[in-house]
């Protein structure tokens, strides 16, 4: 079907909506968030009209065709190879100028070209207005206004794209009049071709654009209080507080129901198993390992995503990312890393696996190396719930609330982010020593989410499809464990033997060995450590039923936890190895078996200096 | 008072126009793709918490520089 489907490539500026439009031509829900950068790779989509299929190809998002970073030249080499039948340049409405350049150097490339001019909605907020008649005979293509996260305009683009491949107009005359170039140097030369688009694209959007004095006065507000001077670092701590709050007071009541809920299941369900014939090894096998880690996954993990991922796409769709990558610039250029790390380490705290990918927006191999190094030093979301379910039983269950836990949580990430910078330092200090190269960073407008569909897109799609992988590894790793429990030659369990050969090294971090043995079996994935660490426990004897986060406390009290191991157990989830998939991520994205290692030595050797400090530092307390 | 001769001298509020840049290879050709090209019309228009970088208007876009690399742009106040 794809053999004989033609090719559309997508081009655009960064952050003008272009994965918006690939997502609505191709009906994918990919999750695409107001930032720069984001697409690094080239994806592809397919639609049908009028019973003829399309493939999309989304291009990375660049500013112009002529640089030499790796998102240009993937673009600049597929526009020149010939492989899409007509290319569809997607620009932003409220940003027109900036955006023709680009526009203009596709059309000195490639024909037919169709011009999209997205977030037309945004431009008509702000009293922008576009002319789009004068822009299609002034370039002499096709020009279509979309809105497209509202779906407005894209029966209209399939139509012209439709056109553009049966009846292309003709090929456009030169977009850009260039001056002499004869005698100069290459670099004048090239002074003089970048200055000549750039002027053609000023009198085409004088001659389509009219933008009202006062179209950014709201976004200079913002800017002024999201990343002043007085209020930038205390808003920016007030909003990531307010999340962490919202997602432990709201989490708490659903958790407690799920779990609930789908513990009392638990014997129902062996019941059943019986009742089918199982031997009673195969019962405990399927209830006591794969679903009872399922279930805690799902109990525990599901309603702190389920608000965390909206609250977070809020503010990613709302254009708050490259805020605060503007307002941590200064902290990372201190420590020699790159601007754009404070975006990778963002993503970081959704994935880490997706954060390493990021970095390939980086374009100097040394800063690159530093923030892919870094990386996993910040929690990911399937460390959250590890977190705020031991904040959370030891420090608000005790009297402080779900806004203590936020202030925690809150700490501890401010806590992760200093050791980024500290580490990112001691990097370019050392093993990767350098200048800082040099960076811009655009502030894209801000837009209005569009909140509905944001909950739908971030529950819908990244919410299960999270849980969803979590649940897959979960599974198989709950029947490993029980085998590790149950499997016991000489009595003692190998799950007991291995907790026994890692308690000195536990007890010394202020832990002990069951906890390390949790954190080595966990590392398919990081959600599922608790549930690895019940079944060990649970395995000693000490308890035969587990019934939820309430019991989750009496648990860990009864194997000698106090807050000083919540403490530690905190700073080992912050610090510890990458998860299996970041750990090949980085060794995908490095090429080096080297650098993999350091990636997961530094974290480590971080969080066993800092738990035995943390351990030795408590036991001076006198409470 | 002294004359601004570059970029990161530029005050918040200010307005300039580019003269020219002084750097080359792969910057120069970041900096030509982002509209710093002489004649171009430029306004500092906020500092991040530490000062350090500044966001400039440049052509109708909001681009965030490093002092350092902001020294590069020669301007002309106005």
């Amino acid at each position: 079907m794809t053999d004989n489907a033609y090719v559309i490539a997508l081009a655009g500026n960064p952050n003008v909506g272009k994965s918006t439009v690939f997502n609505r031509l191709t009906s994918l829900h990919q999750h695409t968030g107001n930032w720069p950068g984001k697409t690094v790779a080239s994806a592809r989509g397919a639609f049908t009209y009028r019973g003829e299929s399309y493939t999309v190809v989304d291009l990375p998002g660049t500013y112009s065709l002529l640089s030499r970073s790796a998102e240009e030249e993937i673009a600049r080499d597929f526009l020149c190879s010939g492989a899409a039948d007509v290319t569809l340049v997607v620009a932003d409405a409220t940003c027109l100028e900036r955006n023709l350049n680009l526009v203009l150097q596709v059309l000195e490339r490639t024909h037919p070209v169709v011009l999209c001019v997205n977030l037309m909605d945004e431009a008509e907020k702000k009293g922008i207005q576009v002319d789009l008649a004068a822009l299609q005979d002034a370039l002499g293509i096709p020009v279509v206004g979309t809105a497209a996260r509202g779906g407005r305009g894209l029966e209209a683009l399939q139509a012209a794209l439709f056109d553009a491949v049966h009846r292309p107009l003709p090929p456009p005359p030169p977009p850009v009049a260039y001056p002499d170039l004869t005698g100069l140097s290459p670099q004048e030369r090239e002074d003089a071709v970048a200055s000549a688009i750039v002027r053609r694209a000023e009198a085409l959007a004088a001659a389509a654009v009219a933008v009202p004095p006062e179209a950014q006065r709201r976004d200079r507000r913002l800017d002024r209080l999201l990343t002043s001077r007085a209020t930038g670092i205390p808003v920016m701590m007030l909003l990531l507080g307010l999340v962490f709050w919202i997602t432990i007071a709201g989490a708490n009541a659903p958790s407690a129901f799920l779990s609930s809920r789908l513990f009392a299941l638990q014997e129902p369900l062996r019941s059943l198993l019986a009742a089918a014939g199982l031997p009673p090894s195969f019962q405990s096998a399927l209830v006591d390992g794969v679903y009872r880690t399922v279930a805690w996954v799902v109990s525990v993990m599901l309603p702190p995503m389920a608000i965390f991922f909206p609250l977070f796409t809020l503010l990613e769709d709302a254009g708050y990312l490259p805020r605060v990558a503007f307002n941590l610039d200064h902290l990372f250029r201190c420590a020699g890393a790159h601007g754009r790390q404070s975006l990778t380490m963002c993503m970081g705290f959704g994935c880490n696996a997706c954060g390493v990918m990021g970095c390939r927006i980086i374009d100097s191999p040394r800063e690159r190396l530093i923030a892919i190094l870094t990386n996993s030093l910040v929690p990911c979301n399937g460390r959250f719930p590890t977190l705020i379910a031991i904040l959370t039983i030891f420090f608000s269950a005790a009297g402080g609330g779900s806004l203590l836990s936020a202030l925690l949580l809150l700490l501890t990430v401010v806590l992760s982010v200093l050791l980024t910078l500290l580490a990112s330092w001691l990097l370019s200090k050392t093993v990767l020593r350098g200048a800082p190269s040099a960076f811009s960073l655009e502030l894209p407008p801000y837009r209005r989410p569009q909140i509905g569909q944001v909950i739908v897109r971030s529950v819908l799609d990244r919410t299960l499809f999270v849980l969803g992988r979590a649940v897959a590894v979960a599974a198989p790793a709950g029947l490993l464990l029980w085998c590790l429990a149950n499997i016991a030659p000489g009595g003692v369990s190998l799950l007991a033997r291995c907790g026994a050969f890692l308690d000195p090294l536990g007890r010394l971090m202020g832990l002990d060995g069951m906890v390390l043995a949790a954190f080595l079996l966990g590392l398919p994935a990081n959600e599922i450590v608790i549930p690895i660490l019940l079944m060990g426990y649970l395995s000693s004897g000490m308890l035969t039923s587990y019934a939820g986060l309430g019991e989750l406390r009496s648990i860990l009290l009864a194997n000698g936890w106090t807050w000083h191991t919540a403490v530690c157990m905190v700073l080992f989830t912050l610090f510890h190895f990458p998860c299996g998939t970041t750990c090949l991520t980085i060794r995908r994205e490095t090429g080096s078996v080297k650098w993999t290692l350091l990636a997961i030595a530094l974290p480590l050797l971080s969080g066993v200096v800092l738990c035995t400090a943390a351990n030795l530092l408590l036991s001076l307390l006198p409470f | 008072m002294q004359e601004i001769r570059t970029l990161d001298q530029l005050p918040v509020g200010g307005g300039a126009t580019v003269t020219g840049l002084d750097c080359s290879g792969a910057q120069r050709r970041r900096m030509l793709d982002l509209g710093f090209i002489p004649g171009s019309s430029v306004r500092a228009l906020q500092e991040s918490p530490w000062g350090d970088p500044v966001a400039y208007g440049i052509r109708g876009a909001v681009i965030a520089l490093r002092r350092e690399d902001a020294h590069h742009i020669a301007i002309s106040g106005k």
